[in-house]
């Protein structure tokens, strides 16, 4: 406990993530195997993980980068098809089911960075509003490729194209990708634990990104853009940075995601799953990491929790969103939760932090300069 | 052969006028920080500025004044790249810095505050200062995430760094809050710390007394004047607290209507009769 105190506030809220995380599973490991979660539950594990690790990833390009973006479930496709193809082609090669799902999602992440990469260098170009409408319009683009993408494996390696299956010139062996019908007959690498442990890699990877010296170019561009550029910052360098970053998250994420369901269709990916995602982060807060996870959790088992009440449930589902939504911008509830914490701590004394922030009429910095 | 037609030979290396210097005195045979040569910008049919010619020396501390909307501001945007010049040059230190963007314009040693605070409002007054070092310090992407010894001895510096430049203004105290909940005047120092952590040779303060009251402008004077020292860099500031201007600025350059009306030493401004015609208007009998 004196180890915990000694450490720097960030340090400390990024070991309480941590040790969430890690708390959550062995709970639910042990709840698991005493059999006292239900089939339906357990079925919704490895989606949470996959949820979890897309809001933190969304959640660098939203929160942290500050851009609206709203084509999160294009990457995740990406990921999730390119996951499944490795898979098939490395399922003779690497008999390890463990080192296989890991070569898997590490392709659905590169392949969703580079994804993310093509389409990042036209949307840097805009900001705000237009680069919400531009990144909506690329999900959508990237749905309708896999919707018209059939992939297929044989003796002679992999065989694409865009217009039907006979075109793929195929010499027996088998077809990967089918089109609007997506992939079927993956094999389920995905486990619980290769969940959790994308969980830590993702955290791990959005939170030292943000305590490092990259990660604070991208705060300072979405603090301020021209105060970043004044003091030598690349702002489309640390931009596109995020926003590759993200992209290829949400592309291991939604690999593992693939390799969860026998079958998969790019349906499945489209603007709805972006909402969701980005219902995720804003609801755990814009740039708070530990936020999204806890949001991610919660919102994908409520519906499954509400089961019970099945005509009612999605009804209930959106009443409790804006509930949460109304409660979590309160003033009055804020200043209290607020009151509450700074009365916990104030035995302890903060000295100096609290003086300097009474003393100021600190005015925002304004945005009406040139 | 003379200065002024060697100078006005084209492809030659450009050698300051004398003329141009706000400080007459100078040594002429230097590397100017600053060189602006026949510099203009049009917005539309407007001359913002026009025909501006100014040399800043080494260590100098130099003022720019005018009414408002005279182009002072324009001006330091065009220093700092935001905008491209229609017309003339810009040397930083011998630097052309024509095509320059503004992130590479600050590598080349070009600092600047703002007229409207703008700082990392949400980020720790240390955090400002480090991003303020961002070209100082080096450690890449990989290194950042994967936490190597690299990072390690990076954030120690740049932690070490910071607090050194923080102390300058006595803010090391400060060091963990965050930036906007600063008091004003500290906001306004912070604004100044992490432009210098950008290692420049000239530094761009715009209007950095605004708002203060006369306490605080004095101990301002006094730490631009510390700065200037300790840092060996020159300074540029637009002012319009005339007590600031007087009392530091070794030449003062006077912009009415983006042009240049006079330069010289503040005993020679204030005498100035255009001068005073372009901040009082003209006299009745003239």
């Amino acid at each position: 406990m004196t180890m915990f105190k000694s450490m720097s506030k960030s340090a400390r809220s990024t070991f309480t993530t941590y040790a969430m995380v890690v708390v959550a599973y062995v709970i639910v490991q042990i709840l698991a195997n005493g059999g006292m979660i239900t089939n339906s539950l357990t079925g919704q594990l490895v989606p949470i993980c996959a949820y979890i690790c897309l809001a933190v990833s969304l959640n660098l390009v939203v929160g942290i980068s500050g851009e609206l973006s709203l084509g999160h479930a294009g990457f995740m496709s990406v990921g999730a098809f390119a996951g499944v193809v490795a898979a098939a082609c490395f399922s003779s090669s690497v008999p390890n089911d463990a080192l296989r799902l890991i070569l898997s999602i590490a392709v659905g992440g590169g392949c969703a960075a580079i994804a993310g990469f093509v389409v990042g260098i036209p949307v840097m170009r805009l900001h705000g509003d237009y680069l919400a409408i531009v990144t909506l319009a690329f999900g959508e683009i990237i749905k309708n490729i896999m919707n018209n993408l059939y992939v297929g494996l044989d003796s002679a390696g992999l065989h694409f194209s865009m217009t039907d299956a006979n075109s793929l010139g195929m010499s027996g062996g088998t077809i990967l990708i089918n089109g609007p019908q997506g992939a079927v007959g993956i094999e389920k690498l995905s486990t619980f634990f290769a969940g959790f442990i994308l969980v830590i890699f993702c955290l791990f990877v959005v939170l030292n990104l943000i305590h490092s010296r990259s990660g604070r170019a991208i705060m300072a561009v979405r603090d301020n853009r021209i105060a970043a550029e004044s003091v030598g910052i690349n702002v489309t360098k640390y931009r596109l940075m995020a926003f590759v970053i993200s992209a290829a998250l949400a592309g291991m994420a939604g690999a593992l995601y693939a390799m969860n369901y026998s079958s998969i269709v790019p349906k499945k990916f489209d603007f709805n799953t972006s909402i969701l995602i980005l219902v995720f982060v804003v609801l755990g807060g814009m740039g708070n990491i530990r936020g999204s996870v806890i949001s991610a959790t919660i919102l994908t088992i409520l519906p499954e929790m509400l089961r019970a009440i099945s005509d009612y449930r999605m009804l209930i589902y959106a009443i409790v969103l804006i509930l949460v939504m109304l409660v979590s911008n309160n003033p009055t509830l804020k200043g209290a939760w607020a009151n509450l914490r700074s009365r916990l701590r104030g035995r302890r004394g903060r000295p100096k932090v609290a003086a300097a922030e009474a003393a100021g009429d600190a005015p925002e910095g304004g945005d009406s300069d040139e | 052969m003379s200065r002024v037609s060697e100078a006005l030979k084209p492809n030659t290396k450009m050698v300051p006028l004398p003329s141009d210097y706000i400080v007459p005195e100078r040594d002429v045979n230097e590397i100017p920080v600053l060189e602006c040569r026949h510099l203009g910008i049009d917005f539309g049919g407007l001359h913002a500025v026009e025909d501006f010619n100014l040399t800043v020396g080494k260590t100098e501390i130099a003022g720019l004044i005018g009414p408002n909307g005279a182009g002072k501001t324009t001006v330091f945007n065009l220093l700092t790249k935001v905008y491209a010049p229609t017309r003339g040059t810009i040397m930083l230190d011998g630097q052309d810095t024509a095509g320059m963007s503004i992130s590479r314009a600050s590598q080349a040693g070009i600092a600047r505050t703002f007229q409207n605070i703008r700082l990392f409002s949400s980020l720790s007054v240390e955090d400002n200062v480090r991003i303020g070092l961002h070209n100082q310090v080096h450690c890449g992407m990989m290194p950042g995430i994967f936490r190597t010894p690299r990072y390690w001895k990076s954030e120690r510096e740049f932690h070490e760094k910071s607090l050194e430049l923080l102390d300058v203004f006595d803010m090391s105290s400060y060091a963990g809050i965050t930036a906007g909940s600063l008091p004003y005047g500290a906001q306004r120092r912070l604004e100044i710390v992490r432009a210098l952590a950008t290692n420049p040779k000239l530094l761009l303060l715009d209007e950095p007394a605004a708002g203060m009251n006369p306490s605080e402008t004095a101990d301002l004077m006094q730490n631009i004047l510390k700065i200037r020292d300790q840092f060996k860099i020159s300074v540029m500031l637009i002012e319009h607290d005339m007590d600031l201007v007087m009392g530091i600025c070794e030449g003062i350059a006077v912009l009415n209507y983006g042009k240049i009306i006079a330069k010289g030493t503040p005993e020679q401004i204030q005498e100035n009769p255009q001068v005073i015609e372009a901040y009082l208007g003209k006299s009745r009998e003239a």
